[in-house]
């Protein structure tokens, strides 16, 4: 047993576990997903974060060094952002033509999930440094935790909030735009995209080529709207 | 594969540089992809040499998400008393502004005649 507990604390603090648990994890939220019938409901990140959240937990690990081993995983976001620029290119006169739409859904979409988000909460009490951190959640994270710091808001709460914004996009998009009616693979993954950025992003990948291309375009021109409508927004609110 | 990662990197590069540079509200790997996207759209060579990366990185683009979700799991306690109410006003607002974009867009397309080919 002495050898198991040597053999752990080594692993332990070196990055090689919880880079592994990360993969490890998300292949198997990827299963779930998978054996689900590829069920929005089914989400492959919260499946991970869930399995890693318990596995840290028991057997107490604190973040820091959990995030040793996820940097690897983590880094990646940054690249793989600029590798959105391939949808983007293959899918430019599409775009083009689309101009429009884009523009017109972009200032609706914008102010929509800002201006709601901060009635809602307002009206159940909310206010000051939470309203301010809550304005920015549709961006993507690091614009919407600058945008969050700017107004006097919370980085960290912003942070959860923007990840709570993107899962339950990736997790409601589906069922919402079907009600709805909707078909055109440019306005569901557009205004999924808007919305619930990166996440909503990968989760409209996994549904639809174009709807994959449109909510990468959706995230890109949020990130800059959000930055010029928040502050406006949040200024009617207190 | 080495040229094509070096492209992608470089624009993230010099996307950080220009973002620190110039103060502008946007994150560096996002003017990273603006800037990836031009070069793109003016050489065919540059989209054929990046295009293998590029797939591989965001095949599993979700997988990229769970090292901060994980680290969300810890901050929950920061939405305080007032968890209840700031989980309406997410679920909530983001249900109505999915909805907002989609039908504005949909509006303005068949308003303009359109369509997807």
């Amino acid at each position: 047993m002495t050898d198991f507990a040597e053999i752990w604390s080594y692993l332990s603090r070196g990055p090689l576990l919880w880079l592994t648990a990360t993969l490890a994890a998300y292949a198997l939220g990827d299963a779930c997903f998978r054996l689900a019938g590829r069920s929005p409901l089914v989400n492959p990140v919260l499946v991970a974060v869930a399995a890693l959240a318990v596995l840290l937990f028991a057997s107490g690990t604190d973040y820091g060094t959990y995030f040793e081993g996820a940097q690897f995983v983590h880094f990646l976001l940054g690249p793989a952002t600029v590798a959105l620029a391939l949808p983007l290119r293959d899918n430019l006169p599409r775009m083009r033509k689309a101009l429009l739409p884009v523009l017109a859904a972009l200032v609706v979409g914008s102010v929509t999930a800002c201006a709601s988000a901060l009635a809602i909460a307002a009206a159940l009490g909310v206010d000051g440094q939470v309203l301010a951190s809550l304005a920015p959640k549709s961006a993507t994270a690091p614009v919407a935790i600058g945008i969050s710091e700017g107004l006097g808001g919370s980085p960290t709460l912003t942070a959860v909030l923007v990840l709570l914004t993107g899962i339950t996009g990736a997790v409601i998009a589906t069922p919402l735009l079907n009600l709805l009616g909707q078909k055109d693979w440019r306005a569901r993954g557009f205004a999924v995209g808007l919305v619930s950025h990166g996440i909503g992003t990968a989760r409209a990948f996994q549904v639809h080529p174009t709807a994959g291309a449109f909510a990468g375009l959706g995230m890109a021109l949020n990130a800059v709207a959000t930055a010029l409508v928040a502050p406006l927004i949040l200024s009617l609110f207190r | 594969m080495l040229h094509a990662l070096l492209l992608i990197l470089g624009c993230q590069l010099a996307g950080e540089t220009v973002a620190r540079a110039t103060g502008l509200p946007l994150p560096g790997p996002v003017l990273g992809m603006v800037l990836l996207l031009v070069l793109m759209a003016a050489s065919d060579r540059v989209t054929g040499l990046v295009r293998p990366a590029a797939q591989g990185l965001l095949a599993h683009l979700s997988l990229l998400f769970v090292p901060a979700g994980v680290g969300v799991v810890g901050h929950v306690a920061t939405l305080g008393g007032q968890s209840l109410a700031i989980l309406a006003a997410v679920i909530g607002s983001t249900a109505l502004a999915i909805a907002a974009g989609v039908l504005t867009f949909s509006a303005v397309a068949r308003l303009t005649g359109n369509t997807d080919d």
